[in-house]
């Protein structure tokens, strides 16, 4: 237990150093926020009605941008044989440096969401909804990319590659996180389906990405 | 003695399973068998587009019902091809059987064909009976995503240069993809789609009359042999590739030394 800590504790640690790249994806995240307005025309009611959908594709494109340093760092300087090789099952090794990912990385997603959704004119039961969708389906992001993250490490180019095999699977989270975000304004009734779904896609996407993870590892380095 | 020899003999040329394995006793039987498929698949073609130009014309959609004949069968084999991967990703994975790669890679761009074609054949129909070429509903999303997920499975084969890493790789991503059929299917039971449900594969039996039940069946047969045709003949060139391949290699090692 205690390597799989130090491995989380390591990961974080690397990530929140000034060359570490996790703030960059809250920078990334403010500027596609900031960048539709641009795009749809300042009409705020427009902006208001359009505010889960932009905030979820945001958080959904700075969490892919963020994906190939979960492995590609490590694979570099060497430490990913080393994480490969050493007695920890493999599959607990991916799922930490995912949670680690995701602490360093989609956590400061979350928190930017409520200033974010000032500049998008929504209310504060809507960012407080968006913030809680974005809470249960970042994980099932990290975890799904993890997959396309394990597959491309080996790759010297593989950074597209990387995301158009995690966008297909990225598919249903974006659609069940804006549909509960959507509905949190009409009520709790139709905001619970398709939040528990998408409370079950995360957990679903805990014990695929690992599994799916070490496999692609162990074939891509040997 | 000469009756022991001849037991042997048979033995010998007797061709276990196994055999198939063996890529060069794999290519000497598909360069046997191809030409029969390839006509029994013209053959039963022409049979389905006979019995589909026979049909009778629907009472309300009039003779574009006939769009079925095409879009129906082509979308059952773009899941069915995914399928193909998927057991081809398990002999890959699991057991590491060498052709098991060779049909994977050969089965994706072809599966990926029936996906478009069954996209665009429905689109085609869906203008006349809907309205519309597109409507985002669930059926049409998530043939649309297996679609984005056969492109870009196709493009992790030829990202990698050594194709049995490769093979592992794609397995890995067809497996994990693999979870998109039972949506596929579903989709029309679990959201109000605008796409009609089943109505051939369902509890209680088709509801299709015979008429268009059989011409179908037909037509769906007829496509399945023209994939195994298809796919035969891309895996032999798979392999044949391969080989150029490895004596490109031993070439350039040969001039290097």
């Amino acid at each position: 237990m205690t390597a799989l800590a130090a491995l989380i504790r390591r990961d974080i640690r690397i990530a929140l150093r000034v060359g570490g790249g996790a703030l960059i994806g809250v920078l990334f995240f403010l500027s596609v926020v900031v960048l539709m307005p641009f795009a749809v025309g300042p009409d705020l009611k427009l902006l208001a009605r359009l505010g889960p959908a932009i905030l979820w594709l945001g958080a959904l494109l700075a969490s892919l941008l963020t994906l190939d340093r979960l492995f590609m760092a490590d694979h570099e300087d060497g430490s990913l044989d080393l994480i490969v090789m050493s007695r920890i099952p493999l599959e607990l090794a991916c799922a930490a440096k995912a949670l680690a990912h995701w602490i360093a990385a989609g956590l400061p997603l979350i928190v930017a969401t409520p200033v974010l959704g000032l500049l998008l004119n929504l209310d504060t039961l809507s960012t407080s909804a968006i913030a809680l969708t974005l809470l249960a389906g970042t994980p099932a992001l990290t975890f799904t990319g993890m997959i396309g993250a394990a597959l491309a490490v080996t790759l010297h180019r593989g950074g597209l590659l990387l995301a158009v095999l995690v966008l297909p699977l990225s598919i249903p989270v974006l659609i069940f996180g804006v549909a509960a975000s959507e509905a949190a304004a009409t009520g709790p009734q139709t905001f619970g389906a398709p939040f528990l779904i998408l409370c079950a896609l995360s957990l679903v996407s805990f014990v695929i990405g690992p599994f799916a993870a070490a496999a692609s590892l162990r074939q891509g380095l040997d | 003695m000469s009756i022991a020899r001849k037991a042997q003999h048979d033995y010998q040329d007797a061709m276990s399973l196994i055999d198939l394995a063996n890529p060069s006793k794999f290519l000497a039987l598909t360069a046997r068998i191809l030409p029969w498929l390839a006509a029994a698949t013209a053959i039963v073609f022409a049979i389905g587009l006979y019995q589909a130009a026979s049909a009778p014309d629907d009472y309300q959609q009039g003779a574009t019902v006939k769009i079925m004949f095409i879009h129906v069968p082509n979308a059952w084999l773009s899941m069915f091809v995914w399928g193909v991967m998927s057991v081809a990703a398990l002999g890959t994975l699991v057991w590491r059987h060498p052709l098991a790669d060779v049909a994977a890679k050969a089965a994706a761009p072809i599966g990926a064909a029936f996906t478009f074609l069954a996209l665009v054949t429905g689109s085609l129909w869906g203008r006349p009976m809907w309205g519309t070429y597109w409507e985002w509903d669930a059926r049409l999303t998530s043939v649309l995503v297996l679609f984005l997920m056969y492109l870009g499975l196709m493009a992790l084969w030829r990202a990698v240069e050594d194709p049995s890493r490769a093979a592992r790789a794609a397995a890995v991503l067809t497996l994990v993809g693999a979870i998109n059929l039972p949506i596929i299917k579903f989709s029309v039971d679990w959201w109000n789609t605008l796409h009609q449900p089943a109505s051939v594969f369902r509890m209680g039996g088709p509801t299709l009359d015979r008429a268009f039940l059989i011409p179908l069946f037909v037509m769906a047969i007829a496509f399945t042999l023209l994939f195994l045709t298809l796919h035969l003949a891309a895996m032999r060139n798979e392999i044949l590739r391969r080989r150029v391949r490895s004596l490109q290699m031993m070439q350039a090692n040969a001039r290097a030394a």
